[in-house]
């Protein structure tokens, strides 16, 4: 399939996403504003994981400081319920980067599996922050929004949220295409393929790890803003090492190095853990089968699927060959 | 995915309440009404049991009344809120927006109260809190929650009569040991409060986090000179304590908090419980016929002793039968409905309720403690709450005026302040 | 504070850390051996508190319920090895998702077997009594469990040391492909370390089971201070895993005997310090 090809039914997906969703009934709105909000951070660990080969344990970090930013300017400053909704956007972008930065100086030196650990460890120690630092992030309690923007257009219907969702959404996908196919995207591809030639090519690896890393963590923290709206209430229980787990869940489910996969990985994510646990008490069974399963028999994730048919055909229309071949003789 | 997302959704509906094992009413054939209730409580995680005994209760009574409250087809329908305050919002939400349940009920951590009642704000829907105790709830945060109401109690409201039965007890001096969260402030600051009104001393406070199960860091900074131990303790944390302090050579007497020796923790408890004394409106050992017939058909239906979070399930389903009854079968509409429960006045298995005017219920408060013995015709030698006082009637202002009491702050970490710390 | 204070909370730190030596010595040896980093450790840790339940409630020999039960989870932990982990091949990140698969797996069905009421392992009365010195008490449970995992991990060490399966095993985790070109069998090296992890966890489980009880939700619980362990000792090291564990024992048992506000920081920050200045921990090896 051509690039182009591929880009018309992606193209064509969302459209129908967009015309499909006001029929649905407003909890499934929520849902899949839900889903398209985890799709943000789930591309986001993609560019890490994916095109960098970074597996971070540690992106719900990012969601956190995001999250909590919005709840605190929301509740103790009014900050961010009208237009300046626009700036915490921004502020917690910058927020999701600033941390992203600083965790980076711990963890980029790191490689494999060592990164695995930095990473939970650093996403721990937000988890530690958010669960202990009262009088900052309420504790266990955690915060409640006041509600959502308001500024000629009221968030608080929620289809009106989801088009913004879906909007900022579209534009993260857009943004992170466009840097993964620019000659910085290549030269992260490059790094995940063999990180000692690009160093023997002159390459700064650490500097382009480190910036792609803070990159993920902008839009991790754009994830939060719009996860603390979305839900009303922003926790501790957000910032867990599962949330992490989970998102490296959803891009390796959906297929790395594709951000499509991880948006796709996202959905089925947040189906089985929002839906499904709403229709059957065994859902953990589900959820861990699914786990297991992705890694036994999906190594390329479900975007991995036509290829390996693909591969299939070939090959066995290969063996047919051989066998007409054979019978010929 | 997404179309089966929004098509599957009627048809797995009643695929789900089957899974559930709810019962979908086996009231009359043709009841006119329907009354869809929804109900959150944690089915997996650390609170799994709770979470069981809490839609257990409920579902007793339900199915005592065949499903039919005054009429009304009785549709129960439960989720997994996982003991986590974020999944209690979605999972009310679902529950509202989807299954357009006429309210919701449960929550089990004050944490989660907190967390639900904005939802039914904003959602213009009833919750019912029968299990999460935060005091503002009904106190300085009910003007915010107008279709919040509580059937279970206030985190502080058995610890005000306990601080005065603390003074009988000739008590001067007393150290706290309560889980670091609001519950545990709540629950301290009630006692401390009356503790110290008469005449006692709270001299050291100490918060260990909640879900500390080596108590090893704060047992030794126990102060010597205190006559008596406060603690509160909360699921887990509940079976280690006890078992450490008397290890570490304390022989103090212990009061706590009622969910430090509920019924839902006692049978794992070993005898250095003994003794101890905790208060609630409460105990699976209350001495009086409904209780006894209560607990008798609840440990023949689910094979364990009721614990306060069945009985306060079991309650609230009571009376929610009673608005049907007034209302004749028909939903009333949120407000009204609020209205309508505000006036119940019942006989219930933990003794006379009714609910004040902030929407929280007006009980006795029972003091207990553990014992081991025979009880309710029972032969096996069992540790029971036995009940050795009773405070008729306690509201959650205690004896103080609602005014002055809503003008102090709610209890915290540093209020009512340690001014007798050492 | 006087310096009964100090002796006590310097024993109640060791003790917690002797605990957390054997959770973490077997996460650590699994990590050294075959660079896999087991999120369904802590599981093995619960399974293990809850089994030896089923054989206390049957059987009433707390004795029994130690070997058995970890026994029976070093099983568990030996098929994820052979039938799941291995056939992955080395490859971090797949590893870890399959393991947390297997943690969703285990939660559940613990849930299903074992209800979801908070337990307690009851130990032989003796131990439940305390040893008097100069005025301060000394719970002998405390004792029992530092007893253990010094026991253990010497044990450990002189099968390192001393054995030809030890010098197999230091040989994979020196360097796993020069190890097989000298003819060690790394697969029933990994097979073993890994069987042995499970065993280690599940030990810990039991003894732990009657200090922090046994409850849906210990395993997620208990998991990530293992990890600080093995991450500030450093990985694939058991002096490391020994002295982590002290060091995790001791400051999260005087943080919050000292800080309780924010007595998470005091076990994480350090954590985090170790890894700025040597990110492969204490006495790990690149």
């Amino acid at each position: 399939m051509s690039e182009k090809t591929k880009i018309i039914i992606v193209a064509a997906v969302l459209v129908a996403l967009l015309a499909v969703t006001p029929f649905a009934n407003s909890f499934v709105i929520l849902l899949i504003t839900q889903a398209l909000i985890f799709a943000i951070l789930a591309m986001s660990l993609d560019i890490l994981l994916g095109f960098t080969g970074l597996p971070s344990l540690g992106q719900a970090a990012y969601l956190g400081v995001g999250a909590y930013l919005t709840a605190i300017l929301a509740t103790n400053y009014q900050f961010g319920l009208d237009g300046s909704f626009w700036v915490v956007i921004v502020l917690g972008m910058m927020l999701g980067a600033v941390t992203a930065a600083f965790f980076g100086l711990f963890a980029i030196r790191a490689t494999g599996v060592y990164f695995l650990m930095i990473t939970l460890a650093l996403g721990q120690c937000v988890w530690g922050l958010a669960y202990r630092w009262n009088s900052l992030t309420g504790g266990d309690n955690g915060i409640n929004m006041p509600g959502r923007p308001e500024f000629g257009i009221d968030l608080a219907d929620d289809l009106t949220f989801f088009y913004v969702v879906f909007g900022f959404f579209v534009a993260t996908l857009v943004v992170l295409h466009l840097l993964v196919k620019s000659p910085f995207g290549r030269s992260l591809v490059g790094i995940r393929e063999s990180e000692l030639r690009m160093r023997i090519l002159g390459y700064n690896t650490w500097l382009h790890k480190y910036i792609a890393f803070i990159i993920a963590g902008g839009f991790g923290g754009l994830a939060g803003v719009l996860w603390a709206f979305l839900n009303g209430l922003v926790s501790p229980e957000d910032v867990i090492l599962t949330t992490s787990v989970d998102a490296l869940l959803m891009v390796v489910l959906g297929g790395p190095g594709t951000l499509v996969g991880a948006t796709i990985g996202a959905g089925v994510v947040v189906f089985l853990r929002e839906y499904l646990s709403t229709l059957v008490t065994w859902w953990q069974y589900v959820l861990g089968g699914v786990y297991v399963l992705t890694i036994l028999y999906l190594p390329g994730g479900l975007m991995g699927i036509p290829e390996r048919i693909r591969q299939r055909r070939t090959l066995s229309a290969a063996a047919e060959r051989a066998k007409a071949v054979s019978a010929s003789q | 995915m997404l179309r089966k997302l929004i098509t599957g959704r009627r048809r797995l509906f009643p695929l789900s309440a089957v899974a559930l094992g709810i019962s979908l009413a086996s009231g009359p054939a043709v009841a006119a009404e329907e009354l869809r209730i929804g109900f959150v409580a944690p089915m997996t995680g650390i609170f799994a049991q709770i979470g069981k005994d809490m839609s257990n209760g409920f579902q007793m009574y339900v199915d005592e009344v065949g499903g039919n409250f005054a009429g009304a087809k009785v549709t129960f329908i439960l989720e997994d809120g996982q003991g986590k305050p974020p999944v209690n919002v979605r999972k009310a939400e679902k529950l509202v927006r989807q299954d357009k349940v006429h309210m919701f009920i449960g929550g089990l951590l004050a944490s989660t109260g907190y967390a639900l009642a904005p939802v039914s704000t904003r959602l213009k829907t009833v919750y019912i809190s029968s299990i999460a105790a935060a005091d503002d709830l009904t106190q300085r945060e009910a003007s915010k929650y107008p279709l919040v109401v509580r059937t279970g109690w206030t985190s502080s409201q058995p610890n005000h009569p306990f601080g005065a039965w603390a003074c009988e007890q000739g008590y001067k001096k007393v150290v706290t040991v309560a889980a670091d969260y609001a519950f545990g402030y709540e629950t301290v600051g009630g006692f401390q409060k009356t503790f110290e009104d008469c005449g006692g001393k709270v001299i050291q406070k100490i918060w260990p986090p909640l879900g500390t199960k080596d108590f090893g860091p704060f047992i030794p900074t126990i102060k010597d000179s205190a006559d008596a131990i406060f603690t509160l303790m909360v699921g887990p944390m509940s079976l280690q304590f006890p078992k450490q302090l008397a290890a570490a050579g304390i022989k103090k007497p212990v009061m706590g908090g009622g969910t430090s020796y509920d019924e839902f923790v006692l049978p794992s408890m070993g005898d250095e419980v003994v003794g101890h004394v905790s208060a609630l409106q409460y105990s699976a050992a209350l001495d009086t016929p409904k209780n006894k017939a209560f607990v008798k058909k609840y440990r023949e239906k689910y094979g364990k002793v009721p614990s306060y979070y069945s009985e306060s399930n079991y309650t609230t389903a009571q009376m929610i039968h009673e608005v049907m009854k007034k209302t004749g079968g028909k939903w009333p509409g949120a407000k009204k409905f609020v209205q309508l429960i505000s006036e119940v006045q019942l006989d219930s298995v933990r003794g006379p309720v009714r609910l004040d005017d902030m929407r929280n219920p007006v009980h006795n408060i029972y003091i207990r403690k553990v014992e081991k013995k025979k009880m309710h015709g029972y032969d096996q030698e069992e540790l029971w709450n036995t009940v050795i006082k009773t405070y008729p009637n306690v509201s959650q202002f205690w004896t103080y005026k609602k005014a002055d009491f809503l003008k102090q702050p709610v209890y915290s970490r540093t209020f009512p302040p340690c001014k007798h710390c050492e | 504070m006087d310096t009964e204070f100090w002796v006590i909370q310097v024993f109640n730190g060791i003790s917690y850390g002797a605990l957390l030596f054997l959770l973490a010595g077997g996460l650590s040896l699994i990590f050294g051996v075959m660079r896999i980093v087991n999120l369904s450790h802590g599981s093995y840790f619960m399974l293990g508190g809850y089994v030896a339940l089923t054989v206390i409630w049957t059987t009433d020999l707390w004795v029994l319920s130690i070997p058995l039960a970890a026994l029976t989870i070093a099983m568990v932990g030996l098929i994820m090895e052979r039938v799941f982990l291995r056939p992955l091949g080395f490859d971090p990140l797949r590893q870890v998702l399959m393991t947390v698969g297997f943690a969703f797996l285990f939660q559940q069905g613990a849930l299903d077997i074992w209800g979801g009421d908070s337990l307690d392992i009851t130990p032989p009365e003796v131990l439940t009594e305390s040893v008097v010195i100069a005025d301060v008490y000394f719970p002998l449970y405390r004792v029992f469990m530092i007893a253990v995992a010094v026991a253990i991990g010497v044990t450990i060490w002189l099968t390192m040391e001393k054995t030809r399966m030890g010098a197999m095993v230091r040989a994979a985790v020196d360097d796993s492909e020069m190890a097989r070109g000298v003819g060690v069998d790394t697969s029933r090296v990994s097979m073993f370390i890994f069987a042995l992890g499970a065993f280690l966890a599940a030990l810990g489980g039991v003894i732990g089971g009657a200090f922090l009880g046994v409850y849906p939700g210990l395993d997620f619980e208990i998991l990530p201070i293992a990890f600080a362990v093995v991450i500030i000792g450093g990985m694939g090291s058991l002096g490391g895993a020994a002295v982590g564990s002290l060091i995790v024992g001791l400051a999260d048992n005087f943080g919050k005997a000292l800080f309780p506000e924010i007595s998470y920081f005091t076990l994480y920050a350090p954590m985090v310090l170790i890894l700025a200045l040597k990110p492969t921990g204490l006495f790990g090896r690149e």
